[in-house]
């Protein structure tokens, strides 16, 4: 294992330093790089080519300026740009950028990629199935700034005009929402035509009481989950990941959700208007997401009997979920001082940039601002992967489905739920967890586009402006970052799928 | 008494009966290979209907306002019958706002009418219709080129190297190594900033160079198990050559890969060049595409809200048509893919069988 680890990084790295080379002369000879001072009209034209010529070393041709750059970078040092900034801060800052965009659009399309992936999987050859996989096609085809323009226009300026003037959403929209969510859910669902009108039905009654309720209580002026909406969001979570991950019929585990569950109800009012001021810092949230999930775990441990596992799975999920619904309550506790801050001025959503400048404000006030301007680009991104990882995930499921041990597995009496949840789901996500680390390695130089829609200064721009420029240095830096990372997820690609699948041996 | 319900155990799919089987058995009796993959392709609605459509983008573009490029030097102009061309200008009328129709009058509507600029016009008074179709003339050229280069460089490149394996092998999966790492985006911004201004064949000239690694991978692949296969060996033993083994016995098998991974390269081909053009790394001025309507109209959505749907249509029309055309392929190239009947027809072979027996 460990021969074949250190095999495949060295080769790794020599193709890292070929495509480099490459890379480099590529960029090097795209253009001129003294173009703009050739055609400008300085009276010290020439000393200042001269200047440009001596600070980036254009007098050596681009094959050898390589190794002199090449030599820098085995120093830690990445040069200065035509302006005679250095690569390196730039580089870092624009890293930590695009790490805080991209990061959160891949887990959300992971997540939501497998699960609508999954359902349509089980679902094959449903309306369901048919309208996913239409929709997965039409997002394939979507070119990504396109739709970004699409977004700025409908969810940013519509959305600020929305919530200008005493938001209420209209009757046609509720009908509409009622109408679609009764219609995914009885598709989801599967059974007799009876059973899914019922689901239609209470599907859509509930949608539509909730929009209306939301109406009455002026919600998109002054969202709030408050103790009702946790209280329910538990319970249901609770029987949700025990229906899940152990079946009802399991009431150690059911109780011990619920005991998480009722735990994160105790602590709503002493959190919101009391303990949550003292968390000024971003690590304090981690901590606290950690000690949720011990907290849960010890319960789940204590009340799981023989079996304790899957019922300590079930109470940390359900303690997370609970968790993070508080948090989110609190989000919303302070969005209305920040929709009508003196820098925000009633139009939330932003439209461009990483952050409102300026902005004063608790560490809530400062969350909900990253949501904000995180929202579109996130969004943008999300629609493109998320048609990837459905296919993926739905064909991946269906292969495991079609095996002969998932028909052992139902010919022995296991119920649907342990054949799909035990035998099937975690063979199927052995694939996915390969392609999952490999887009990850991707994803860094993968939203060049989305950030200059969005006017993000991430590794896009130091790519574009460097590259618009001539200028190998910041391009160069980029594609060391990327290309390494690629590289790197790569190996853990092969790695995890070595690790998961015990059929495969590496040597 | 029919033949084709004799049941055969052992030979049916998970969850599929005997008479399901045989029922498809009974549809593929007799048929070539070629004639099976074109009946299944012909089956798939969503193919067939982007075909269609597809066929009929390409003529609109190609007839509408006529060709226009350089050959070696000369330029060749051949004249369309629409009435603009993309770089002539008409003073707007009406604010550039299209004149398009469709809604009838007794619906409250204008009236079916196409008018003088169906599309609209841009702020100094350029057709849109004629620019939309100038830049779908260059995305379908973008593509088609794209197309043949990256699958005949990724085809031998995959071949040579399944087949031959050892160094062969080596030297060419490095090669594609140090390719594949550079995303393709990167690399096709760095030479569309090259190539750019040389117009939207040699733009796609050189994005083919560099887009044929994953089918070279997959193809490599596909070759190493068929080279294993008997066939090949009865082919070396009847003293073929390599290059008729490669060319005649082991491509021909692999052909389903290959065509089906092509159309996925066109439709990301399309949506690449689009991206570049929208950096400003693609199809430079005075020429067009319709990545650079959109980006050089962005700013004008509030006013000019058709200079940004037009081509956006248009885009996604054509990489639409691609993506649905290569799962039809891929459908039509499954040999394990099961067509399963409807309710009907299996409850009349269930009859049937009953009846009979």
């Amino acid at each position: 294992m460990a021969t074949f680890v250190i095999r495949r990084l060295i080769a790794s790295v020599f193709v890292l330093l070929a495509a480099t080379y490459l890379m480099y002369n590529l960029v090097a000879l795209s253009g001129d790089p003294l173009k703009d001072l050739r055609e400008s009209s300085a009276p010290n034209k020439e000393q200042l080519i001269e200047s440009r010529i001596r600070l980036l070393n254009l007098d050596v041709a681009p094959p050898l300026r390589y190794f002199i750059w090449f030599a820098g970078v085995l120093r830690g040092d990445f040069g200065v740009t035509v302006e005679g900034r250095s690569v390196n801060a730039l580089l870092e800052q624009a890293l930590g950028s695009t790490i805080q965009l991209v990061t959160i659009a891949t887990i959300v399309a992971i997540f939501l990629g497998l699960l609508v992936g999954i359902t349509t999987a089980l679902r094959q050859y449903s309306g369901y199935d048919y309208s996913v996989t239409f929709v997965s096609f039409l997002f394939f085809s979507l070119p990504i700034f396109w739709v970004a323009v699409l977004l700025k226009q409908f969810v940013a300026i519509g959305f600020n005009d929305f919530l200008d003037d005493d938001p209420q959403l209209p009757m046609l929209v509720i009908v509409a929402l009622t109408l679609l969510s009764g219609a995914l859910w009885a598709s989801i669902i599967p059974g007799e035509p009876r059973r899914k009108a019922v689901m239609f039905g209470i599907a859509a009654v509930a949608t539509a009481g909730l929009l209306t309720v939301m109406n009455l209580t002026d919600w998109f002026s002054y969202p709030a989950i408050t103790i009702g909406g946790v209280a329910a969001m538990g319970i249901g979570t609770a029987f949700g990941f025990t229906a899940l991950i152990t079946g009802l019929k399991n009431r150690r585990a059911l109780i011990a959700a619920l005991v998480v569950a009722a735990l994160g109800i105790a602590v709503y009012y002493p959190f919101q208007y009391n303990l949550s001021f003292f968390v000024t810092e971003w690590w304090m949230l981690l901590g606290l997401a950690a000690l949720t999930a011990l907290v849960s775990g010890v319960v789940g441990f204590v009340v799981g009997g023989v079996d304790k596992g899957p019922v300590v799975r079930v109470a940390i999920f359900t303690g997370l979920t609970t968790a993070f619904v508080i948090a989110l309550d609190r989000f919303m506790l302070v969005w209305d001082d920040y929709a009508n801050s003196g820098r925000v001025r009633g139009r939330p959503i932003a439209t461009i940039g990483a952050s409102t400048p300026n902005l004063e404000g608790s560490l809530w006030v400062q969350g909900v601002d990253i949501f904000t301007h995180l929202l579109l680009p996130t969004l943008a991104l999300i629609l493109i992967s998320f048609a990837t990882y459905t296919r993926y995930s739905r064909a991946s499921l269906l292969e495991v489905l079609n095996q002969d041990y998932i028909r052992t597995a139902r010919a022995k009496g296991l119920s649907e739920r342990t054949v799909v949840v035990r035998h099937a789901f975690r063979n199927a996500l052995i694939p996915i967890a390969t392609i999952v680390a490999f887009d990850i390695g991707g994803i860094v130089g993968g939203a060049v586009i989305t950030e200059r829609v969005f006017g993000w200064t991430g590794m896009g721009q130091l790519f574009q402006n460097g590259l618009a420029r001539v200028d190998p240095n910041p391009v160069m830096a980029f594609f060391v970052v990327v290309g390494g990372l690629a590289i790197l997820f790569n190996l853990i690609a092969d790695l995890v799928y070595a690790a998961l699948d015990p059929r495969i041996r590496v040597n | 008494m029919s033949n084709t319900l004799i049941p055969e155990p052992g030979h049916s799919a998970p969850g599929v009966t005997d008479a399901e089987n045989n029922l498809e058995l009974r549809e593929i009796e007799g048929l070539s290979q070629g004639q099976i993959v074109r009946r299944r392709f012909f089956r798939h609605r969503g193919a067939l209907i982007s075909m269609v459509v597809l066929a009929f983008i390409v003529v609109l573009a190609f007839s509408s306002v006529g060709l226009s490029f350089s050959f070696f030097g000369i330029p060749i102009r051949t004249p369309g019958w629409w009435q603009w061309t993309w770089t002539q200008i008409d003073p707007p009328q009406d604010g550039g706002r299209p004149t398009l129709s469709l809604i009838p009058r007794f619906l409250g509507g204008e009236g079916l009418r196409f008018g003088d600029h169906p599309f609209g016009q841009d702020e100094v008074g350029r057709d849109i219709f004629a620019v939309v179709m100038r830049g779908t003339q260059q995305s379908v050229v973008i593509m088609v080129v794209v197309g043949l280069i990256a699958v005949s460089i990724g085809t031998v490149i995959g071949a040579v190297s399944g087949y031959f394996r050892g160094w062969r092998d080596s030297v060419l999966m490095r090669f594609t190594d140090i390719i594949i790492t550079i995303p393709v985006i990167v690399v096709g911004a760095v030479v569309g900033k090259a190539v750019g201004n040389q117009g939207a064949f040699a733009l796609a000239i050189v994005l083919g160079l560099f887009a044929w690694t994953g089918l070279a991978r997959l193809v490599r692949a596909e070759v190493l198990s068929l080279r294993e296969r008997e066939f090949v060996d009865a082919a070396r033993v009847a003293g073929a050559s390599n290059r008729r083994i490669i060319f005649k016995h082991i491509l021909p098998n692999a052909i389903g890969v290959i065509i089906v991974n092509s159309t996925l390269l066109m439709a990301a081909a399309i949506l690449l060049e689009t991206a570049l053009s929208f950096l400003g790394f693609g199809v430079q001025s005075p020429d067009t595409s319709l990545g650079k309507i959109i980006s050089d109209n962005q700013a004008a959505f509030a006013t000019r809200p058709w200079l940004f749907w037009w081509p956006g249509v248009f885009i996604i029309a054509i990489a639409l048509c691609i993506n649905f055309i290569g799962d039809g392929l891929r459908d039509a190239f499954d040999p394990r893919q099961k067509r399963l009947p409807g309710a009907r027809t299996l409850a009349k072979a269930t009859r049937r069988a009953k009846s009979s027996a």
